[in-house]
This record gives structure tokens, C-alpha cells and sequence, in this order.
């Protein structure tokens, strides 16, 4: 009996989880994929009318060399991630409890300010004659100024600024769960530094570094601000033509046809990456 | 310096301001079982950590078989470790657990196969290669962490705590089958635990720390019987420690006076002179508590304080007068005291052992 008024109590307890789910997740995903099978109106909204065109046009060569061109700063960013999120946040977990606590503080403390303000930030450091030119021609490295805003190299900064942190977070919480002496436990057994790392460290933190992939690689598709204020216009991501096609040109079912085409992309690549890693579970996620 | 598989030569170890070795020596020869007895904290792990290479000295050398492998990589030497916590790789199974150190070496497939069956064999797990760790119990894991730590056949096997985590039925089970797998291969263990009965029960040697030294090295009757400073005697032999001032000496036959409690006592040995203060450490069992004695009599007064029944022994706590506590005792289940009667502690001359000296 009193099991089942338990059990109750917890099925109510989640009830707003649900509602929450449903109307704030779900609906809009319905409602987006609704969309994208509609008619734009002549003057300005929208016309149930059931058409394939909105996909159609996706298939355009300029629409699909914008999907190439995100899926490919997306993976260069990913990558930077990794290369700099894993062994900080590796390390990080080694270190003692108060250098931990620390250095936690340090990578929250950005997060008090708004991201778009901090890429503000990195305008001033980027663009010619500002901080990063400043130094650079101080000390003689450089004599004309580098031009760094409004390039690729820029837009990736930006990304791999804004995301790193989640790599570092998400490793972090794997590799403080790594007992040490299985590092240990395969240097006795004849493992070199490196091979322990490979067959224990590295297999043990993957759901970290897996779930800190998600998190750089997904949001990396999307934030079309990034390449918006620091690519100027001429890098266009998926992000950004969506955004574009939403409040600029007023084509919401075309909108909705990318965002669902954006969405159907990386969920099957992260299916792929999940099944090629053959990580189960995800730190933190799943 | 020829003959001995591992020779430590004064080495010493500080974390920070902590000395934790203070200068250790200690050769041991192939095929021997010895055992570090201490209690926590007294440098025993770090000891096996130097000699797997997890650590190294700040002074002195580490030789196997005469040669110098103080500053070689752990993954170089010869030498495999059982860990206290097993450290078992969770995210393999128990094949690969157990076959590592051959795949780390490229060792062809079918061999590892068949070397790690062997193995799982000789720990009697035959079949239990697909298991995870997780699903073992503690001895099972126990086992696997040994065949591990085996097969890559071992010069020298070290093993830290390996049956901390047992309970006391199968901790006995799993000492003589380490003491059997000892024998059947012939590699020299090193042993660790903080367990004397442990010890005496296993060693070919036991090697006694404290406070990052060696107290006493030597096979477990001579620890237990002759042991050489008041902390072996009570550490291995929960031996009482006496203090008292040589008298006279007759022969071979030296008596005391008491330091702290008064009373006259005996014991054997050579080399005292009158005056000298001497500590003599008696086990219970060579002790008795005497009702019915003369002033005269040699022996330690006191009053009985306490009597309880422990393992088939009577255990009789004796307050002496100087107010330390002596505990005797005797088969059977009364002695025909009570708390409160005054006695003296009686031993045989030969029976009381001068330590500290």
C-alpha cells in the first residue's frame, strides 16, 4: 500500500518534468515539422498547404555548400576542442583539491558575463590596430596589422572559445571518477606512459570526452552569432541562414525544412560516433 | 652482494616534510616468502611502491639480481604487483584483465588465450574469461588481480594488503592457497599486511617496520619468540613489556629489581652488569598469576582486575602496583581468582626475553 502511494507521489512529482517536455520541446518540434511541409504566403506568413518544396530547395548548391561549410567548421572546431579541453580537463582532475577549486573558479568566472559581450571582447582583440596587433607589433613580430576579424580563422576562435569550457567540464568529470591506480596498476603490468594512457586513462574518460563532443560539435551547427559578429558576412553557417530566413526573408516553412535537415544531420552523426566509439553511456547526459 | 634476487640498501623516501623511510636494508632470496609487518603508516607500501618502481628513493639502490634498477620505469622491471584495491580494469573483461601485460606485449593472440585459460586455471576460475569485474565477488576479484600479476611469469611478486578486503573465513582460505601457489611456482612473494597471525602463518621471514625502519628481521619463531625490541614483542607476540635494574648475576641468571612497581625478578642471558636497566617482554601464556606467595617470593605484585575467556584461553588482567597492566594467560576456565585478589606475576627464568638492548 504504501509502496503504491509512493510510487504515486513520484509519478506526480515528475508530471510538471512532463508537461514541461511536452510543451516547450515536443510541441515546438511538432510544430517546426509541420511547418516545414507548408506554403509561404504571398505577403507575409504562412498557408497550410502540403508541399516538398521547402526540402527541395534545400538541395540547392548554395544551401548544401552552407550545410558542407558548417558541418566542416564544426569539425575544425571540434577538434581545437579536444586538443585543449581534454588534457585541461584531464589534468585539472589531478590536481589537489584546492588547486581544483580554484582553477573550477577561474572557468566559471566567464560565464557571470554574457556570451555575446565576451565576443564583443574578442572584436577588440581582433580587429586591426586593436590588442592582439598591439602586442604583436610591440614586440616585433609583426608589422602590418593581421586583419583577423571578419576571416574563418576568426569565426573559429570564437567557437572553440565559447565551447571549450564544456569540454573541459564534461573530461573533468570523467577523469575525476579514474582511479589512478589502474594507471599504475598497467605501468606494473609492462605498459609504457602512453600505452597506459591509451588502454586505461583514454577508454576509461571516452564517455567524457563523447558527451563533451556533443556538446562543442551540436551547438557549433548552430550559433549563428558567432559568425555573425566576428565573420562579418562572409562566413554563413547553417545557423545563420536559418536566422536569416526567419527574420529576414519571412520564409518560415524554409526555415523549418533546414532546421529539421540541421537536426536529422546530427542526430545521425552522433548516432555514427556513438557506435564507432562504442561508449554506452554518457558522462553527465545519458 | 651474489645470490640475492632483491636487494634494498639504505633507502630513504620523504612526501613533503614527512620521512617515511629512514634508511631500509633488506636482501631477499629467490623463492622466498617474506612479509613487511607494520601497522598503517609505517612505510610498508611505500617500500613495495620503490621496488615496483611506482616510486623512487631519494637515497640509496634497488637491485634485482645484482643489477641496478633504481631508476627504471615500472613497465622495465620484473617485477608484478597485486594491488591492495585489486585494480582490476573495469571496462575489460576478465580475459583481457588477466592477459594485459601479454597483449601490452604483443604476445600472438592464440598464446594469450591459452596462457590466460592456464591462469584462470591455477586460481581456480576456469571459464570466467567473458566476466566483467563488476560482477565478481571480492575473493573472485582477489584471484584475478593474482593470475594478472602472474602470468607475464614474474621474477618477484609483490603484494600490497591482498586479503584486506576478505572476511576472516576466506582471508584463511585464500593464505594457504597463496602459500601453495608460492610453492608450486616458485616466485618470490612480497608480502604486506598489518595482520601478525597473517604473518607468522605465511612467511618464511617476516620483516617487522616501524615508524620507516626496520625493527627485527628473521623467520616468524624467532620474531615470536626472541624478539629483538619491545614493539616485535608486542606488535607480534602481544607480549607484556617489564622494566626493570639488574641486581646481580649468578651464571646465566640475571635478577631484577622493578622500575616502577617494585619486585624481584629473573630471566636468562649474558652480558648484563649490576645497575644496568633492562625491558623484558613476557607473552601471557608464560606467565602466571600466583595467589598464594611469600614476601620473599620473586615476582611482580599486583591485583587481579579483570578475567575473560577469549579463544580457549583464560585471560587474566593483573594491575601491578606500579599501575601498568600485565595480562597472563592460562588453559582452563578458572584459575581460582577473583578480581580484587592481590597475586604475583611468576615466570620461568628462560622464558622472559630481553629486548631493546
Amino acid at each position: 500500500m504504501k509502496k503504491k502511494r509512493k510510487a504515486r507521489g513520484g509519478a506526480l512529482a515528475v508530471l510538471p518534468l512532463y508537461i514541461f517536455t511536452l510543451a516547450f520541446v515536443a510541441g515546438p518540434l511538432v510544430y517546426m515539422l509541420a511547418l516545414s511541409f507548408m506554403t509561404r504566403a504571398e505577403t507575409w506568413g504562412v498557408v497550410p498547404a502540403f508541399t516538398l518544396r521547402n526540402y527541395q530547395d534545400i538541395f540547392q548548391p548554395v544551401y548544401l555548400a552552407t550545410f558542407w561549410e558548417s558541418l566542416k567548421l564544426a569539425a575544425v572546431s571540434t577538434v581545437l576542442v579536444i586538443a585543449i579541453g581534454y588534457p585541461f580537463g584531464y589534468f585539472m582532475a589531478k590536481l589537489t583539491a584546492k588547486w581544483k577549486k580554484r582553477t573550477m573558479m577561474l572557468l566559471m568566472i566567464p560565464f557571470w558575463t554574457s556570451s555575446l559581450l565576451r565576443l564583443y571582447g574578442w572584436i577588440i582583440i581582433f580587429r586591426a590596430g586593436g590588442v592582439l596587433d598591439s602586442i604583436l607589433s610591440s614586440l616585433h613580430i609583426t608589422e602590418e596589422p593581421l586583419k583577423l576579424l571578419y576571416t574563418y580563422p576568426a569565426v573559429v576562435v570564437g567557437m572553440v572559445y565559447a565551447l571549450v569550457p564544456f569540454m573541459i567540464f564534461s573530461v573533468y568529470s570523467s577523469a575525476e571518477k579514474l582511479d589512478f591506480s589502474l594507471v599504475e596498476a598497467a605501468r606494473d603490468l609492462g605498459a609504457t606512459p602512453f600505452q597506459a594512457f591509451r588502454t586505461v586513462s583514454l577508454k576509461l574518460t571516452l564517455p567524457g570526452l563523447l558527451s563533451g563532443v556533443i556538446l562543442t560539435f551540436v551547438p557549433s551547427m548552430g550559433l549563428f552569432f558567432i559568425a555573425d559578429i566576428l565573420g562579418g558576412n562572409k562566413v554563413v553557417l547553417v545557423g545563420n541562414l536559418i536566422q536569416e530566413q526567419l527574420m529576414k526573408a519571412h520564409n518560415w516553412p524554409f526555415a523549418a525544412a533546414l532546421s529539421v535537415a540541421l537536426l536529422l544531420i546530427t542526430t545521425l552523426l552522433l548516432f555514427l560516433y556513438r557506435r564507432l566509439s562504442g561508449v554506452k553511456e554518457l558522462e553527465g547526459l545519458v | 652482494m651474489d645470490g640475492y634476487l632483491l636487494q634494498l640498501a639504505d633507502i630513504e623516501k620523504s612526501f613533503g616534510d614527512t620521512r617515511v623511510l629512514k634508511g631500509i636494508s633488506l636482501s631477499v632470496s629467490q623463492g622466498e616468502f617474506i612479509t613487511l609487518l607494520g601497522s598503517s603508516g609505517c612505510g610498508k607500501t611505500t617500500t613495495l611502491r620503490i621496488i615496483a618502481g611506482l616510486e623512487s628513493p631519494d637515497k640509496g639502490r634497488v637491485l634485482l639480481s645484482g643489477q641496478d634498477v633504481t631508476e627504471l620505469e615500472p613497465n622495465r622491471r620484473d617485477v608484478n604487483t597485486v594491488f591492495q584495491s585489486y585494480a582490476l580494469f573495469p571496462h575489460m573483461n576478465v580475459g583481457a584483465n588477466v592477459g594485459y601485460s601479454l597483449k601490452i606485449r604483443k604476445t600472438p593472440k592464440e598464446e594469450i588465450r591459452r596462457r590466460v585459460g592456464e591462469m584462470l586455471e591455477l586460481v581456480q576460475l576456469s571459464g570466467f574469461e567473458k566476466r566483467m569485474p563488476g560482477e565478481l565477488s571480492g575473493g573472485q576479484k582477489q584471484r584475478v588481480a593474482i593470475a594478472r600479476a602472474l602470468i607475464n611469469e614474474p621474477r618477484l611478486l609483490l603484494l600490497d594488503e591482498p586479503l584486506g578486503a576478505l572476511d576472516l573465513q576466506l582471508r584463511r582460505q585464500m593464505q594457504q592457497e597463496l602459500k601453495r601457489l608460492q610453492k608450486k611456482l616458485g616466485i618470490t612473494f612480497i608480502y604486506i599486511t598489518h595482520d601478525q597471525e597473517e604473518a607468522l602463518n605465511m612467511s618464511d621471514r617476516i620483516a617487522v617496520m616501524k615508524d620507516g625502519r626496520f625493527q627485527q628481521i628473521g623467520p616468524p619463531n624467532e620474531v615470536y619468540d626472541a624478539p629483538k625490541t619491545s614493539y616485535v614483542a608486542r606488535f607480534v607476540g602481544a607480549a607484556n613489556i617489564v622494566h626493570g635494574t639488574v641486581e646481580k648475576v649468578e651464571g646465566d641468571v640475571v635478577s631484577f629489581t622493578g622500575t616502577q612497581g617494585g619486585g624481584r625478578f629473573l630471566s636468562r642471558g649474558h652480558g648484563f652488569a649490576p645497575g644496568q636497566p633492562v625491558t623484558l617482554a613476557l607473552r601471557g601464556e608464560q606467565a602466571q598469576a600466583v595467589r598464594e606467595f611469600d614476601r620473599q617470593d620473586e615476582g611482580l605484585p599486583g591485583v587481579v582486575k579483570e578475567k575473560s575467556f577469549s579463544g580457549g584461553m583464560l585471560r587474566i588482567a593483573v594491575e601491578l602496583s606500579g599501575g601498568e597492566e600485565f595480562i597472563c594467560m592460562r588453559q582452563g576456565i578458572d584459575a581460582g581468582l577473583a578480581p580484587g585478589d592481590p597475586v604475583k606475576i611468576q615466570w620461568e627464568p628462560a622464558s622472559a626475553c630481553p629486548v631493546d638492548l
